[in-house]
């Protein structure tokens, strides 16, 4: 008999602000251990928390571009526990009345089949410190740095049922986020975390327990987790034996998964209303405010990138794979005159790309800017460089050695046009190579093409490829 | 000096009479003098004191001073203060010196008031008679054998004593209130989020109240004008502008209507105490004012409803206390366990411990419902009693409290009795509202207050009305025999 795979994920999103949730104390990465920690942030007593509005707007462009339900009246509340890095003995969160409510993302799998997953919520909360262990024998530290860091919790509908389509949903919601600008995306400093609660079933019965998978950070490795989750929770059902909710961790070294706790250590966690707070009200009027600074999105921009500029399916989708790359493939079709965005696009997924790739490096942080690459492609556009030179000049632009012009005028690439020394260029080669010539006129016309190449390598590659071809062409008849 | 009013007090300092210096150095020696027999204050910080004095001459000699320049402050132990122990009572903060102030700290150093130190409080603020404060109870200046009231009944004692001019206190059940009626003296709770919330030590965060305790409602109105105002870092601090509760003092009662709740004069109340309210009541109609019937049909719902939603704040806000970061830390724990434990067991309180622990059961699964929510609904219903009776009087007047101070250790092994010590101070809690405590008499040779509850933002009306009443009865200025 087969099986059927719910998943149903849980994300935290850490929402891009200068200062925390809660107080003025800022939000950068990798910090000094406790150096961003205000005593609002440890927990002083006396202290008390202010809402940093920036998280407001954040949270409303999240629920709109998810199509949800924004809450007018939301609530935070506070959630009770006892842990060394939460210093108030309670984290602020919304548990009844969130931010965001029931929404929808839709994915699109591998074989190009779409699907719709729900979101259930999106509640706004404060992150916790963090534990460190083994910095003196027997004992642990506790870092605050992170403790009141913004984070919208993007709780989804147990929609999916492949490890494929969890994936994917996460995928999207990564680049939907970033898209919006409200998370950095960045997975290894642990801006986007995600959760996934996996249970099976035999079609047609109730939901099966579930076992919740903790602290991933690459999207491969939630793949295989969950795919060996779920293989752990056929093989145990089959044998006999009984799933139990747990939350378990994924250990890449050994690709098992393993319980951390189960709900028997669950606390009760005896949620009640923030008194320090006041509910957060919405009007109409903000939505449409911040409807108004929405930026285009992924899916519209892909349609719209194949329409305007006809592009291929498959560029459009590496050129709108974030949303800085969008960007700076727009900017550099914008500052090129003569218009060739087949071209733009090329360098764009190729040189481009493969560059950043290299020196894994982000869009943002490119050092080839896009006004810069799009006077390059001018340069080629024009005549003045051939590509070949243009993968040069392209690489020393990379090097920080200057703009295209600069490059071309320092390194004398400029791709030669002048008839007469192209003339002399041809009859010398022609010269030198009389047998070949022969073997040409009896008919062997792809001697052509060793024509060229000797010629171009007489002119150190600058001579105009096109003009050799037809003025060879003509020599030969 | 120490029988001065503010304004008078001001005056002479103004008028260069004595200097802050001078009159520091008076409520230091009687502090030295009186105090260790009191037990009002846990610290004492002359040389803070005399520092602070030193630049409040400056100046009143330059010309840059307000009216409360120069004039000393006891703070209650529950107000952060920079660079001074702040234990709120407890063990628990017994190692804490706090590294700011409370808001209303920063307020009155702004205008120049010196500090003369940090008074005695029921730990936590958890308690109507100062007896559970880590460091000993405080007397009552009336008679030693008796409570002064609490939770602020440090600041309480330290006015009646003459100990200090003025003092701060916070009122979650009636803890400014129910002192200043057992030690004779002025005290109000404003509306809720008129004075900021900034480093108080969070007992009841949705109840907790910072007012002024004096030794009379002239007094009270220039300390709150201090005290009060709009502070971002509390965002539950009203946003409005800041009115002067000085200004209607002088107004004529001719024509206030005043409720009184028959409800309030039913079983539980003293005769004596019933009589001297009554008795000041009928004072105020000499006066002009008209005694209209008002109902207040939940009342009996107050106490149950706050000794769930109480507890439940403040086992969320004591979680904090766990010997990680301040505070009290056992010895040697084992293992984390063993150091929440036993840090908790060790630094709390039983009437702290007791609190937390019907907090939390109130909030866990399965109980919240049926206690904290349904709590929550009576809260609202007591509320709303309020808001009905006020739209057919002013104020409401009543007793502050069914007794006068009662014995130490009377009631310390009977909770429940303490608890209803507050019946008549915690609705107002619940509803958020103003109210004030005047002195209108004595009953079995200890003070018995008078309150009077108005709507929300009506200080200035309710001050105006206790000055008024203070213009023609004379309690107010009586001081026990040994502290004169």
């Amino acid at each position: 008999m087969s099986w059927e795979v719910v998943i149903g994920l849980e994300i935290h999103a850490q929402l891009t602000t200068k200062s925390k949730i809660f107080s003025g104390a800022s939000t950068a990465y990798g910090a000094a251990p406790n150096s961003q920690a205000c005593p609002i942030d440890i927990g002083m007593p006396g202290m008390l928390p202010v809402l940093n509005q920036a998280v407001i707007g954040k949270s409303i462009l999240l629920g709109l571009a998810l199509d949800a339900e924004i809450g007018k009246r939301s609530v935070f509340d506070r959630k009770n526990y006892f842990y060394p890095d939460l210093p108030k003995g309670y984290q602020t969160t919304q548990f009844e009345f969130p931010i965001v409510g029931q929404g929808k993302l839709e994915i699109e799998l591998e074989d190009g089949t779409k699907k719709v997953i729900g979101v259930t919520r999106a509640h706004l909360e404060e992150d916790a410190g963090k534990s460190v262990h083994g910095l003196e024998q027997g004992q642990t530290g506790v870092d605050l740095n992170r403790a009141g860091t913004p984070l919208l919790e993007i709780v989804s509908d147990p929609d999916m049922s492949s490890a494929k389509e969890a994936v994917a949903y996460a995928k999207k919601m990564h680049e939907l986020v970033q898209y919006l600008g409200i998370c950095d995306g960045n997975m290894q400093e642990g801006s986007f975390r995600v959760d996934s609660n996996v249970s099976v079933r035999r079609p047609g019965e109730p939901l099966g327990t579930r076992a919740e998978l903790k602290n991933i950070n690459s999207f491969r490795f939630i793949e295989k987790a969950i795919e060996i989750e779920i293989e752990r929770q056929i093989e145990l059902i089959e044998s006999g034996g009984t799933v139990v909710q747990e939350t378990r961790l994924y250990d890449a070294e050994n690709d098992t998964t393993r319980s951390m706790r189960t709900k028997e250590d669950a606390n009760d966690y005896r949620y009640f209303p923030c008194p320090d707070l006041l509910p957060v009200i919405i009007t109409d009027e903000d939505i449409e405010a911040v409807r108004t600074t929405m930026p285009e999105l992924p899916d519209a921009k892909r349609t719209r990138f194949v329409a305007e500029f006809g592009l291929s399916d498959y560029d459009a989708t590496v050129l709108t794979g974030s949303r800085a790359m969008a960007e700076f493939f727009e900017s550099v079709v914008g500052l090129t005159k003569e218009k060739d965005v087949k071209l733009c696009a090329n360098w764009m997924t190729s040189g481009f790309s493969a560059a950043l790739n290299r020196d894994g490096l982000s869009v943002t942080e490119s050092p080839v800017s896009a006004e810069m690459l799009a006077g390059m492609i001018e340069r080629i556009l024009d005549n003045s460089i051939s590509g070949k030179i243009a993968k040069q000049v392209f690489e020393a632009m990379w090097q920080g050695e200057g703009t295209a012009d600069q490059i071309i005028e320092s390194r004398g690439l400029k791709q030669i046009t002048d008839t007469g020394v192209i003339e002399a260029l041809v009859d010398e080669v022609l010269a030198n190579n009389l047998e070949q010539v022969e073997a040409y006129k009896a008919g062997q016309t792809k001697m052509l093409g060793y024509f060229v190449g000797q010629i171009m390598k007489a002119s150190g590659g600058q001579a105009n490829p096109g003009q050799v071809n037809k003025m060879l062409v003509a020599k030969l008849k | 000096m120490h029988n001065l009013t503010i304004k008078q007090m001001s005056e002479k300092l103004h008028a260069g009479e004595f200097t802050s210096v001078q009159l520091t150095q008076h409520y230091l020696d009687r502090i030295a003098k009186y105090d260790a027999e009191l037990n009002a204050y846990i610290t004492v910080t002359p040389e803070l004191a005399i520092q602070m004095a030193e630049e409040a001459d400056k100046k009143l000699a330059d010309g840059s001073a307000e009216l409360l320049t120069g004039i000393p402050v006891a703070h209650k132990d529950i107000f952060c203060t920079d660079g001074v122990k702040t234990s709120c009572g407890s063990k628990m903060l017994d190692n804490f010196i706090a590294p700011y102030d409370a808001h209303i700290v920063t307020q009155l150093k702004k205008v120049g008031m010196p500090i003369l130190g940090k008074t005695n409080m029921d730990e936590f603020a958890m308690g109507s008679s100062s007896e559970s404060s880590y460091y000993g109870a405080t007397k009552n200046p009336w008679d030693h054998q008796a409570v002064p009231g609490g939770s602020s009944g440090g600041a309480a004692a330290v006015i009646a004593a003459g100990l200090a001019p003025l003092a701060t206190g916070t009122d979650t059940g009636g803890s400014i209130r129910q002192p200043a009626s057992f030690c004779g003296i002025t005290g109000i709770k404003p509306t809720y989020g008129a004075v900021s919330r900034f480093g108080i030590i969070a007992y009841a965060s949705s109840f907790d109240q910072a007012g002024p305790m004096t030794r009379s409602a002239e007094d009270s109105a220039w300390l709150l004008n201090a005290m009060a105002g709009f502070d971002e870092r509390d965002s539950t601090s009203l946003e409005r502008e800041k009115p002067d509760y000085t200004a209607e003092l002088e107004r004529s009662l001719d024509g206030l209507k005043i409720g009184v709740p028959a409800e309030y004069f039913g079983e539980g109340l003293d005769a004596d105490v019933a009589k001297v309210v009554k008795t000041a009541i009928a004072e105020m109609e000499k006066l002009g004012a008209e005694v209209v019937e008002v109902h207040l049909p939940n009342k009996d719902l107050a106490v149950p409803s706050y000794y769930v939603l109480a507890p439940a704040e403040a086992s969320s806000n004591l979680s904090r206390f766990d010997g990680v970061r301040f505070g009290y830390r056992c010895e040697q724990p084992k293992d984390l366990t063993d150091l929440y434990k036993r840090s908790r067991s060790e630094g709390f309180g039983e009437e702290v411990k007791r609190r937390i622990m019907v907090g939390a059961y109130a909030l866990s699964a399965g109980y919240y419902d049926a206690y904290y929510l349904k709590a929550q609904k009576l809260r609202r219903m007591v509320r709303d009693d309020f808001i009905n009776a006020f739209q057919s009087c002013d104020v409401i007047m009543g007793p502050v409290a069914p007794t006068p101070a009662f014995k130490i250790g009377e009631k310390s092994d009977d909770q429940v009795s303490m608890y209803l010590s507050d019946l008549y101070t915690i609705p107002v809690n619940l509803g958020g509202l103003p109210a004030l405590s005047v002195p209108a008499g004595f009953a079995q040779n200890l003070p018995v207050g008078l309150h009077i509850v108005g709507p929300y933002f009506s200080e200035a009306k309710l001050l105006n009305i206790g000055h008024q009443f203070q213009q023609v009865t004379d309690w107010h200025t009586k001081t026990p025999a040994q502290y004169q």
